[in-house]
């Protein structure tokens, strides 16, 4: 059972799963990164309040977090046709996958901002700093440890979320699993890949901490 | 002398969801080109929203401000944030970018007017040579104590070469020695460069350390202004006496009902030993309730309060006798402090 055919098939099921979540989270950050600053800069008592704007996309972000994934997936196929060409395998995972996270992401982003402290903005505003400068030089750069630990918490997310796109016959990993774990009953198969799944996430989580750590200015060493 | 700050009748009301709080109800005062101008209050009297109003971090409800005879309201943003390039601002906690160097962090506001990299370098060595933090220049804030980081907050405050420097609870967060030394290191900038200062503070200390004029605020109205000497002197307001006789609530307390007076020393008065002349020459003891000398602006001042006898003769007689040696006596009778 353990032949060439089935070791391949999970190396490359490990390498369509990586490149799902990467690519994926990529494009969620694309979108959520922008999504995130928008909410904290709209919000009442932000650098440009605008109640109308960060209502809307609060509300927006919200509707998306509260579908299920998997229903969200099967939602927007057609969506996915049209950008993709078709509604299944693993390049057309990333779109739902991105669609699902950047609101998720926007969420994580939106936290870390906040977490700037209120002074350091106020002291570049008497610098006479533009908001362009305060998001890009003090909200972004001074948060940028909290915001690759939800880089982290993201990929985590996002790979969890590609293993459950395998019910679609989404590719990678978790398709695998479902295919030849649930409907063939090899309970082996699913072990393994269920291992790998479990390492992927140790080692993503494991450099991003590393790097926020080194990156941290704050910890005295 | 020219006028650098002015404003005129400023108000600044906050609307919360169920209350509005007034937190500045008319305030004009004029500030003149280098001097240090103390704006002294309990917390809550307005304080910290009247300096905001000198840069527009806040916007006044009504009234205007003139910085060099410009009305920062009828500035445009652009405008604002250039006009905001003179007038620094050093803050209690610092709020310096932790994530940068401290060279970085003397940087930043140079990084605003565009000024190149090189030349900003360059700047900032000079000014951390000024506030003496040479050695630190790789340093990040997390590694500095509070004196050094607000060594590195008034580098960065200096970079653009501001005309203004306002200073809001500046050593609040800070030691006494410490406080000394920022308090000295602002002195010497003020004397070297002839930038005016603008101290916000609640602690009279720091006023009478450095200040040549004072503000007292309370609840959001301007109790009294004047030199810090004329203030220290002769505190009109209750406010005023309540700030620079801080800590005297007790005794206060302890003589009402008594007949009290305080009588104010000034420089050509101290060096005769009035009140043991004045024992002699009426012949009755007074009881010493309070003595105090300080330092104000290198000259000696005193305040002393005194018990006088029952007998209302022989008081108005020590009363009489004090007035006639050109010493300033007043009654505390009603004095709630």
């Amino acid at each position: 059972m353990w032949d060439n055919q089935t070791i391949m098939m999970i190396v490359e099921g490990t390498g369509v799963t990586l490149y799902m979540t990467l690519v994926s989270t990529l494009i969620a950050y694309a979108l959520g990164l922008p999504l995130g600053i928008v909410l904290v800069v709209t919000a009442p008592g932000g650098l440009m309040p605008n109640k109308i704007i960060f209502k809307i996309l609060d509300v927006v972000v919200n509707i998306v977090r509260s579908i299920p994934f998997l229903i969200l997936l099967m939602l927007i196929i057609p969506f996915t046709r049209f950008i993709v060409g078709k509604s299944y395998g693993a390049t057309a995972t990333i779109v739902p996958l991105a669609i699902a996270a950047a609101p998720f992401v926007a969420r994580l982003v939106e936290s870390s901002l906040l977490e700037v402290d209120h002074g350091v903005i106020e002291a570049a505003q008497s610098m006479g700093a533009g908001n362009w400068t305060i998001i890009w030089k003090v909200l972004v750069a001074e948060a940028r440890t909290s915001l690759i630990v939800g880089g982290t918490i993201s990929l985590g997310t996002i790979l969890g979320y590609s293993a459950m796109a395998g019910v679609v016959g989404g590719g990678g990993l978790g398709d695998i699993a479902i295919r030849y774990g649930y409907y063939r009953y090899q309970a082996d198969i699913m072990i393994v890949t269920v291992v790998l799944l479990v390492a992927l996430v140790q080692i993503l989580q494991m450099i991003g901490t590393r790097l926020s750590r080194k990156l941290d200015r704050r910890i005295t060493r | 002398m020219e006028t650098m700050i002015q404003i005129k009748d400023v108000t600044k009301t906050f609307v919360g969801k169920d209350n509005t709080v007034e937190a500045l109800k008319g305030i004009d005062l004029e500030i003149h080109k280098g001097e240090i101008y103390g704006i002294i209050g309990m917390s809550g009297a307005g304080k910290s929203t009247l300096v905001r109003c000198l840069n527009f971090l806040e916007r006044p409800t009504s009234g205007t401000v003139y910085i060099e005879g410009k009305d920062l309201a009828a500035l445009n943003n652009s405008e604002l944030r250039n006009m905001r390039t003179q007038i620094a601002m050093i803050f209690q906690h610092f709020n310096l970018l932790m994530q940068r160097t401290v060279i970085d962090n003397i940087c930043f506001p140079m990084e605003i007017t565009k000024t190149s990299k090189k030349d900003a370098e360059a700047r900032a060595r000079e000014l951390l040579s000024i506030v003496g933090l040479t050695e630190k220049e790789k340093a990040y804030p997390a590694q500095l104590s509070g004196g050094q980081k607000q060594r590195v907050a008034i580098a960065r405050a200096l970079a653009t070469n501001p005309k203004i420097l306002l200073c809001d609870e500046a050593t609040s967060a800070l030691d006494p020695t410490t406080t000394k030394a920022i308090l000295t290191l602002l002195k010497e900038i003020n004397v070297k460069y002839g930038i005016t200062i603008v101290i916000i503070t609640h602690e009279m200390s720091v006023v009478q350390e450095i200040c040549s004029h004072v503000a007292i605020i309370d609840e959001g109205t301007l109790a009294e202004t004047g030199t810090v000497e004329e203030v220290f002197q002769r505190p009109r307001s209750k406010a005023a006496k309540k700030l620079v006789f801080q800590g005297e609530r007790d005794q206060y307390e302890e003589m009402k009902g008594k007949r009290c007076i305080r009588i104010v020393f000034t420089s050509n008065s101290s060096f005769e030993p009035v009140i043991a002349n004045m024992v002699l020459a009426c012949n009755t003891p007074v009881n010493i309730l309070l003595a105090d000398t300080r330092d104000i602006g290198g000259v000696a001042h005193g305040q002393m309060i005194l018990q006088l006898p029952e007998d209302e003769g022989i008081a108005e007689k020590m009363i009489q006798y004090l007035k006639n040696r050109k010493l300033e006596v007043e009654e505390l009778d009603n004095y709630v402090g």
